[in-house]
């Protein structure tokens, strides 16, 4: 497969998956609010701060009122994260690949894009978030059950799985971490049905609310950190994600399990080791904050191993190898 | 919706004679037609553009900032060719390309042409197209035109005339292919009805071919389509290509050439590649041969192509035959290399480098179309009749300073074809371009892509230019005058 195709699969995967996650985290803002009692305000500069580009909205904007917050995630195409950019690199990247996905896939990453593009013309005002974000997180889904059914499960196919899991790590992460961050400060709102209801947010940003329940039944901060990080069952839990994005990435190199060949496995399977044999209270020891912030800067540099290993060649003929590595 | 007050305007019409009855071969389509209302039309042509917008068959518009996409529009009525009547201009478009091949092969090697005296050996070398690095080669099978996209055009007389030949890079094929998609899902009782020969097969003929091209035996040879990347306003159609065809789509930066081979950056290292469906000009193939400003090019891979381990379709220099003034030797051609007499005729054209020509075009610029000879899609002409005095003045101008680059034909009254403009029918004008793939043998598309332009009394039927495309169907059966099935 050419380094560039692969590259644009596993980017076209990343940028649906990030758009999926902006319009859940929205999604579960939106539920919340309504449930807060009157008097307290409504939480907007959170889910900038989740989403890492907080600064980028302080140049743009004054205030993280609801209405910018959701302007800038959705529909701003100054914010190169925001729904409707990620939607637009998804496609240009689709665009670049039409041969190797198949043609319902394409079709899907362009009604997508389309959809969010007629959206962002009506003056970008939502008249139903919650049927809209609906909306978005469907059509997210569909593009991966036809990834699911329709192309070849081979290389490519492996490379969207990769890429959609390390976006999906990442999100899950600063979620819990700019939930939990922001949580702790009010303790007078501890045991209090506020305070139910915020955790009940975390566990919804993650689509994980009546998974959890099954699992541990009570609302319970501990529990909820555990479930996120540490299932090995639920797809949005990260250690889930490590497994799954460390089979992909061994299915492209046909590396067997408990051995490297390139910087990217070795990475890969250091952090999924860790994973497996970590316990929440070495996590709550170490801290959490700081835990999460060492989770995030290795999912980079994971990242910047993929592109090495796979889609950057060197330029020059004579530096590239004359065999293939495989 | 009815065809009853349809104007046939005194233009030759596909569909109606001049007494308003259906041509052989469009009683099924009139008929089904006309029981639908207007509603319904419309609904199936807002239906049909949803669909290619879906699919995402657009094409981008150059110097539109944000990089727009349009579909190119597209009309429901189809253009029937009854098959007795297709056979002659398949057996015209084979003779012609044959006749095209083995000029250019002439040109590469002896020049007899020349030495007879048939064509001036200026007149080739200063041909745009021209590539002297081509001198001598021998492409597999001595075969330089693979793909050619021919344009056709109907007269007042109801004759075909060829336009233009287009041997480079010709595009439009996927809109063919993908109309029909669209055609056959939303009238599948009067496609059904009117029997209609398949072009769908033409990804697996041109695979075929392009596989024949490989050097290498033995293996199965690596083929992929060569594209200048997104932002060419013919992306779409590669990675169409590409796509039916189950072959990879390069850019040129996937490329590097190692040891006088063409090879491909892959995630596991670098792979052979033995055939190239360039979708890119000459200049820009090879910054070491062609033009060395090029960014999209591949440095060595002439040398690849020479040493016989690469395969060029269409094999570099084949635009010495585009040159719309060696256009007008082509008839000559057919004559000289096959003894045989044209079966598809020139458009009259006037060669500005003659002194007697230029007078003649000077004189009539109001009556003539004016065009540079390199220059294709629409861009550079003058429609005489359509312009102003002043523009006619600028466009003397420069014709004179440059003569060869300049020829000139009469304004042809082109065929036109019922379109659906708002809530009626009214007449458009149409060109046709088949396709036609030479490997080892020669083979034409049943139809090929008719453009319509859509702006009223307009000519131009060039995408770029507000042109849109209609579904072309040969019917089967002699279409003599015999009435079709009915619906």
């Amino acid at each position: 497969m050419l380094s560039r195709v692969g590259e644009s699969i596993y980017w076209m995967a990343r940028y649906i998956e990030r758009a999926e996650n902006v319009a859940r985290i929205m999604d579960a803002n939106y539920h919340m609010i309504l449930d807060l009692p009157s008097g307290v305000d409504e939480q907007w500069e959170p889910l900038v701060v989740t989403t890492g580009d907080e600064e980028r909205f302080k140049e743009l904007y004054a205030e993280f009122t609801r209405e910018n917050v959701v302007k800038f995630l959705t529909f701003d195409p100054r914010n190169p994260n925001s729904i409707l950019s990620c939607l637009q690199a998804a496609r240009e990247n689709a665009r670049s690949v039409r041969e190797w996905i198949s043609s319902d896939m394409w079709q899907q990453v362009n009604s997508f894009y389309l959809m969010l593009k007629d959206a962002s013309r009506r003056d970008g005002s939502i008249e139903l978030p919650h049927e809209f974000f609906v909306e978005i997180m469907l059509a997210s889904h569909l593009f991966v059950g036809l990834s699911e059914n329709t192309m070849t499960h081979g290389e490519g196919w492996e490379f969207a799985r990769l890429g959609r899991m390390l976006e999906r790590a990442d999100k899950t992460a600063r979620i819990i971490d700019v939930k939990y961050f922001i949580l702790l400060p009010s303790v007078e709102y501890v045991g209090m049905p506020y305070d139910h209801i915020q955790w009940a947010a975390i566990l919804r940003s993650a689509s994980a609310f009546e998974m959890y329940r099954k699992r541990y039944g009570q609302i319970a901060p501990d529990q909820i950190i555990e479930f996120l990080l540490l299932d090995t069952e639920f797809p949005r839990a990260i250690h889930h994600c490590l497994i799954t994005a460390e089979q992909a990435l061994r299915n492209i190199s046909g590396t067997k399990r408990g051995l490297f060949t390139n910087p990217a496995e070795k990475a890969l399977g250091r952090l999924l080791a860790d994973f497996d044999y970590t316990q929440l209270e070495e996590i709550k020891m170490y801290g959490l904050h700081e835990f999460i912030d060492s989770l995030q800067t290795r999912l980079n540099h994971i990242g910047s191993t993929i592109h090495e290993t796979f889609f950057a060649l060197p330029l020059a003929p004579a530096a590239a190898p004359s065999q293939p590595t495989e | 919706m009815r065809f009853d007050d349809y104007d046939t305007g005194g233009f030759y019409d596909e569909m109606f004679d001049a007494e308003g009855r259906p041509r052989p071969g469009n009683e099924a389509v009139v008929n089904r037609f006309s029981e639908l209302s207007l509603d319904e039309l419309r609904t199936r042509q807002q239906a049909a553009e949803k669909a290619l917008l879906k699919m995402g068959i657009t094409f981008s518009v150059y110097g539109d900032e944000q990089g727009t996409e349009r579909i190119f529009p597209f009309d429901i009525v189809p253009r029937i060719i009854p098959h007795g009547e297709w056979v002659g201009i398949e057996a015209g478009l084979k003779q012609r390309v044959q006749a095209l091949n083995l000029f250019i092969d002439d040109v590469y090697h002896g020049q007899k042409i020349v030495k007879d005296g048939l064509i001036p050996a200026e007149l080739i070398h200063s041909a745009s197209g021209f590539r002297r690095e081509c001198l001598g080669l021998d492409p597999p099978g001595g075969v330089w035109c693979h793909i050619t996209g021919t344009d056709l055009v109907r007269g007042g007389d109801g004759r075909f005339y060829v336009l233009e030949d287009n041997l480079r890079c010709p595009s439009g094929v996927s809109y063919v292919l993908e109309n029909r998609v669209v055609m056959k899902r939303s009238f599948p009782r009067a496609f059904d009805a009117a029997r209609v020969l398949p072009v769908a097969d033409y990804p697996n003929r041109l695979l075929t071919l392009l596989q024949n091209l490989a050097s290498r035996h033995g293996a199965k040879p690596v083929v992929a389509v060569w594209t200048p990347g997104i932002y060419n306003s013919a992306y779409f159609e590669h990675s169409f290509l590409a796509q039916q065809m189950g072959i990879e789509l390069v850019e040129g930066r996937d490329l590097v050439c190692v040891d006088d081979r063409v090879m491909m950056r892959t995630t596991s290292g670098l792979k052979p590649v033995d055939v190239l469906y360039r979708r890119i000009d000459d200049d820009f193939i090879d910054p070491e041969v062609f033009r060395a400003d090029s960014m999209l090019g591949v440095p060595g891979l002439m040398r690849a192509y020479r040493a016989g381990n690469l395969a060029l379709a269409n094999a570099p220099g084949t635009g010495v035959a585009d040159d719309k003034a060696v256009y007008a030797y082509v008839p000559a051609m057919i004559r000289y290399y096959l003894d045989e007499d044209p079966i598809l005729d020139n458009v009259e054209t006037f060669l500005c480098r003659r002194e007697k020509d230029l007078r003649h075009v000077l004189a009539n610029l109001d009556k003539l179309v004016v065009k540079k000879v390199g220059e294709s899609g629409g861009y550079g002409m003058l429609v005489g009749p359509h312009a102003t005095a002043e523009e006619r003045a600028a466009y003397a101008d420069q014709v004179k300073a440059d003569p060869r680059n300049f020829i000139a034909q009469p304004t042809l009254s082109l065929s036109r074809v019922p379109t659906l403009i708002d809530d009626h029918f009214e007449g458009r004008h149409v060109d046709l371009r088949p396709y036609i793939l030479y490997g080892k043998d020669i083979y034409v598309m049943p139809g090929g892509l008719t453009r319509v332009a859509l702006k009223r009394g307009s000519l131009v039927v060039n995408s770029s230019q507000g042109g849109g495309s209609k579904d072309t169907w040969v019917v089967a059966g002699g279409g003599q005058g015999q009435g079709g099935a009915p619906c």
